[in-house]
C-alpha cells in the first residue's frame, strides 16, 4: 500500500502517522506474548528484568524455573540418572497434568472430529432439512457463556441417569463427573462447533459431481469417501481438528467443574499457580505453551495453503 | 434432461406408454413419486449423517443446561420434606395467622425433617429467603427430636422466639409449593414483601443489577476499543501485497492460538505495580516510584487484558470482508473531487458495515459471558455476571440463584446469537 502520486503533504503526514499507529497495535498484540519469554529465564523470582538481565550478566539468567516445573511433586529430586527421569515421570505434577492434557485432548478431539466430519458433511448437502435450526444448534457450545455450559454439565455428570426416570428406568448410573470419560465428552462437546465451521468452510468450495463420477464409475459410497472426498477435505478436517485440541488443551472451567484430583490438566494447574501463589514458574510453562501455540499456527497456515491448492483456489 | 452423470439419470428416461399421460420412469412408475422418493431419500440420508452429532450435543449439552435452569424456578427442598405444613397452606389462605393446626403441622415435620436428616435442606431453603434462618431450623429441629410437649406453639416459641416472625411465615409459605419465581425476583434485586407483593430489597443488597449493566457496560467499551484498534489493523492487512500481510497475519494469530490463561498470565506480569509497564513509567520518569499505577485487580484489568484476547474476533471478519471491497471505488470517489476522509467515509466505511457488525457482535457475545480474565485480573470492581453464577455455584451452594443469573445472562445471550444469525448468518464464522 503506497501513497498515491496525487497525495497532498497532510495527507502523507497522516499516512505515515497511521503506518506509525498500526505498527503499535501489532506490538500491542504480541508484546505480552513475547515479554514472558526472556522472564521466564529470570534468576530472581521477580516479574520483571533485573537490572543484571538488563546488562545481560549471564548471572542473571537461569533455567531453574523450568527445573522447578520438572522438580515439583516429586518424591526425590535429588536423585540422579534413571531414578530421576522415573520419578519426574510418575510423580512430576506438571508432568502428570501434561499427560492428562494430551490423553483427555486427544480423545476428546477424536471423538469431535469424526462426529463433526459427519455432521459437516450431511450438513452441505442440499437436501439437508431444518439445516440453519441444527447449525444454530451445534454451533451453541461456542457461544454459550463457558460458565453456564460448565454448570449445566457439573450437575448432569454428577447423575448422568437422572432424566431416565421420566422413562421409568432407574435413575442411578454411577457419575461421569470426576472421571476421564466425563471430561472427554465434555471436551468434545466444546471442541464440535470448530470442527463443524473449518469443515463446512472446505466443503464449500468441494465440486459434488467429482462423487457422481466415482460413483457413476462404479465406486460404491464408502470407497468414494476415503478415496474421492477425504483426501480432498482433509486439510480442513485436520485444521478442525487442531481447533478442537486447542480448545481442549486451553480449557479450564468445565475441568474446574467437573474433573476429579486424577484429571489435574496443563490449565488447571496453571489456574492453581496464578490464584494462589503464582511464581515463575508459570512463566516457563506459558513459554512453553507459547512455543507450543507457534507450531500449531504454523501447521494451520501451511494446511491452509495447501488447501487453497489442492481445491483450485488462488490464495486469496 | 439431466445428465449421464446425475444419480436422479436413471429414473428419468423414457417418456413412451403414456396411459395415464404422466411421465414414467423405465421401470414404469410415475416420474413424480419416483423422485420424491429418491428426494426423501436424499434427504434422510443427510439427516443421518448429522443425527449422531446432533444427538451427542442434545444430550451432553443442550439438555443438562435444561435441567440446570430448570433448578432457577422449582425447588422442592422446602415442599418434599415438609408434607404436612404445605398441606396446612394449601386449606388456609395468605393472610390467615398460623393457629394450633398449623403449630402442629410445623412440630411433625420438623420431627420428621430431623429424623430423616433433611432439616438442612429445609432450612437452607428458607434461608435464600430470610438470611440466617437455617441454624434456626436445625437448632430447632434438634430440640423437637429430644420431645416437646403441646401446645407446639408455645413450645416452640420457647425454644426460639424467632418463630413468630410473619416474614418466616411468609417464606413457608412461598417455598411450600416448589415452583417459584422468587430466585427470578432476587436475581433482579426484588423480594417478596410480607404480604406477598413485590419490593426493592434493601439498597445495599442491590448487586446483580448492577452486576448485569456493568458487564454490559464493560463489553460495550470493550467491543469499541477492539473497534478502534482492530480496523486499522485489518485495513492494513487487506491492502497489503498478499505476502507481506500474510506476515503479518501471523501476528495477529498468534495471540488467537495461544493459551487464555498464558495471554491473561502476561497481562498480570505487565500491569503489576511491580511489574514491567511500571517499571518503565518510573524509569522514564512519567511518574515517581512512590506512585506506581494501580493497573490490574481492577476494571483497568479486566478491559486491557479483554480487549487483548477478543481483539483477532474483531479483526478476522473485519478482513475477510475488507479483502472484497474493490479500491476502484474509493479511487473514483477521489477522481470526482473527494477528499481522502470523504471517500473513507461515504465510500470506504459503509462497505465495511457487515464485517464491523460481525465482529462486533461476536466480540460483544464471548465478553458478556466471560469468566477466567475477570476472575483472574478483575479484582473485586472488575468482576462480571459470569463470576457471581461461579461464586453461587462453589461458594454460597445456592444453585437455584445461579440457575436464575444463568438463564438471565442466557436469555441475552441467544438474543444476540440470533441477531448475529439474522445479521451475519453462522455459516459465514471464520476462524482465522
Amino acid at each position: 500500500m503506497a501513497v498515491p502520486t496525487y497525495a497532498t503533504p497532510l495527507e502523507r503526514i497522516w499516512h505515515y502517522a497511521y503506518l506509525v499507529i498500526c505498527g503499535l497495535i501489532f506490538f500491542f498484540l504480541i508484546a505480552p506474548i513475547v515479554v514472558i519469554i526472556p522472564l521466564s529465564f529470570n534468576a530472581e523470582p521477580y516479574f520483571t528484568f533485573t537490572d543484571r538481565m538488563l546488562s545481560f550478566d549471564p548471572e542473571g539468567y537461569s533455567t531453574r524455573w523450568y527445573e522447578s516445573l520438572l522438580t515439583f511433586g516429586m518424591q526425590n529430586p535429588d536423585a540422579t540418572g534413571w531414578a530421576f527421569w522415573s520419578d519426574a515421570w510418575n510423580n512430576a505434577s506438571w508432568v502428570k497434568a501434561a499427560k492428562n492434557s494430551i490423553i483427555i485432548g486427544v480423545f476428546s478431539t477424536l471423538l469431535a472430529t469424526v462426529l463433526g466430519t459427519l455432521a459437516a458433511l450431511g450438513l452441505s448437502r442440499p437436501e439437508m432439512p431444518f439445516r440453519r435450526a441444527i447449525m444454530a444448534i451445534l454451533i451453541s457450545p461456542m457461544i454459550v457463556p463457558l460458565i453456564i455450559t460448565a454448570t449445566g454439565m457439573f450437575f448432569f455428570y454428577s447423575n448422568p441417569c437422572e432424566l431416565l426416570g421420566i422413562l421409568g428406568l432407574p435413575t442411578e448410573c454411577g457419575r461421569l463427573a470426576g472421571t476421564y470419560l466425563g471430561v472427554i465428552l465434555a471436551h468434545a462437546t466444546l471442541g464440535i462447533p470448530f470442527v463443524i465451521i473449518t469443515v463446512t468452510a472446505t466443503l464449500v468450495g468441494f465440486d459434488q459431481s467429482l462423487n457422481r463420477a466415482a460413483a457413476s464409475l462404479g465406486a460404491n459410497p464408502r470407497t468414494t469417501f476415503f478415496r474421492v472426498t477425504m483426501p480432498l477435505i482433509l486439510p480442513g478436517v485436520i485444521s478442525g481438528a487442531l481447533f478442537a485440541f486447542v480448545t481442549s488443551f486451553d480449557e479450564v472451567v468445565a475441568v474446574l467443574f467437573i474433573a476429579g484430583p486424577d484429571q489435574q490438566t496443563i490449565p488447571r494447574q496453571m489456574w492453581n499457580g496464578i490464584r494462589e501463589q503464582i511464581s515463575p514458574a508459570i512463566l516457563a510453562v506459558a513459554t512453553l505453551l507459547v512455543i507450543f501455540s507457534i507450531a500449531l499456527l504454523t501447521t494451520v497456515e501451511l494446511l491452509r495453503r495447501r488447501s487453497e491448492r489442492i481445491r483450485g483456489v488462488t490464495p486469496h | 434432461m439431466a445428465n449421464a452423470l446425475d444419480p436422479h439419470a436413471a429414473i428419468a428416461t423414457t417418456a413412451t406408454g403414456l396411459a395415464d399421460g404422466r411421465l414414467r420412469t423405465a421401470d414404469g412408475k410415475p416420474l413424480a413419486r419416483a423422485l420424491a422418493r429418491s428426494q426423501s431419500r436424499a434427504r434422510r440420508r443427510a439427516f443421518l449423517l448429522v443425527l449422531p452429532l446432533l444427538a451427542f450435543i442434545l444430550i451432553t449439552f443442550v439438555v443438562p443446561i435444561g435441567q440446570m435452569l430448570q433448578r432457577s424456578f422449582y425447588n422442592d427442598g422446602f415442599s418434599a420434606h415438609m408434607p404436612a405444613l404445605g398441606q396446612w397452606f394449601d386449606e388456609n389462605p395468605r393472610g390467615t395467622d398460623p393457629d394450633e393446626a398449623a403449630w402442629t403441622a410445623l412440630a411433625t415435620d420438623l420431627e420428621a425433617a430431623a429424623e430423616a436428616r433433611t432439616i438442612g435442606i429445609v432450612g437452607t431453603r428458607i434461608n435464600y429467603d430470610v438470611p440466617g434462618t437455617r441454624s434456626l431450623f436445625t437448632s430447632t429441629g434438634r430440640q423437637v427430636r429430644r420431645g416437646i410437649e403441646p401446645p407446639y406453639r408455645e413450645a416452640l416459641l420457647e425454644i426460639d422466639e424467632g418463630w413468630a416472625e410473619p416474614r418466616l411465615w411468609s417464606a413457608m409459605r412461598n417455598a411450600s409449593t416448589p415452583l417459584t419465581g422468587n430466585f427470578y425476583l432476587a436475581a433482579v434485586d426484588r423480594t417478596r414483601a410480607d404480604d406477598g407483593s413485590v419490593v426493592q430489597v434493601e439498597e445495599r443488597q442491590r448487586v446483580y443489577v448492577m452486576l448485569f449493566m456493568r458487564t454490559f457496560w464493560l463489553s460495550l467499551v470493550i467491543t469499541v476499543i477492539t473497534f478502534a484498534l482492530g480496523f486499522p489493523i485489518a485495513h492494513l492487512l487487506a491492502t497489503l501485497p498478499m505476502r507481506k500481510s500474510n506476515l503479518l497475519m501471523i501476528l495477529v494469530l498468534l495471540p488467537f492460538w495461544t493459551s487464555l490463561l498464558v495471554r491473561t498470565t502476561s497481562w498480570m506480569v505487565l500491569l503489576q505495580q511491580q511489574g514491567v509497564i511500571n517499571d518503565i513509567l518510573v524509569w522514564l520518569g512519567v511518574i515517581g516510584g512512590g506512585q506506581r499505577l494501580q493497573m490490574i485487580y481492577n476494571q483497568t484489568g479486566t478491559i486491557i487484558a479483554m480487549t487483548h484476547i477478543l481483539l483477532p474476533f474483531m479483526i478476522l471478519p473485519l478482513y475477510s470482508v475488507m479483502r472484497t471491497i474493490n479500491p476502484s471505488y474509493v479511487r473514483a470517489a477521489r477522481s470526482l473531487g473527494a477528499t481522502s476522509w470523504t471517500a473513507f467515509r461515504r465510500i470506504y466505511f459503509p462497505q465495511t458495515l457487515p464485517g464491523l457488525g460481525a465482529g462486533a457482535l461476536l466480540v460483544f457475545i464471548l465478553a458478556v459471558g466471560y469468566y477466567i480474565t475477570p476472575a483472574l485480573v478483575g479484582g473485586s470492581s472488575g468482576q462480571l455476571i459470569s463470576n457471581m453464577i461461579a461464586m453461587h455455584m462453589t461458594d454460597t451452594l445456592n444453585w437455584s440463584m445461579a440457575a436464575a443469573l444463568a438463564a438471565l445472562l442466557l436469555g441475552a445471550v441467544l438474543l444476540l446469537y440470533w441477531v448475529y444469525d439474522r445479521m451475519v448468518g453462522i455459516d459465514n464464522l471464520k476462524l482465522g
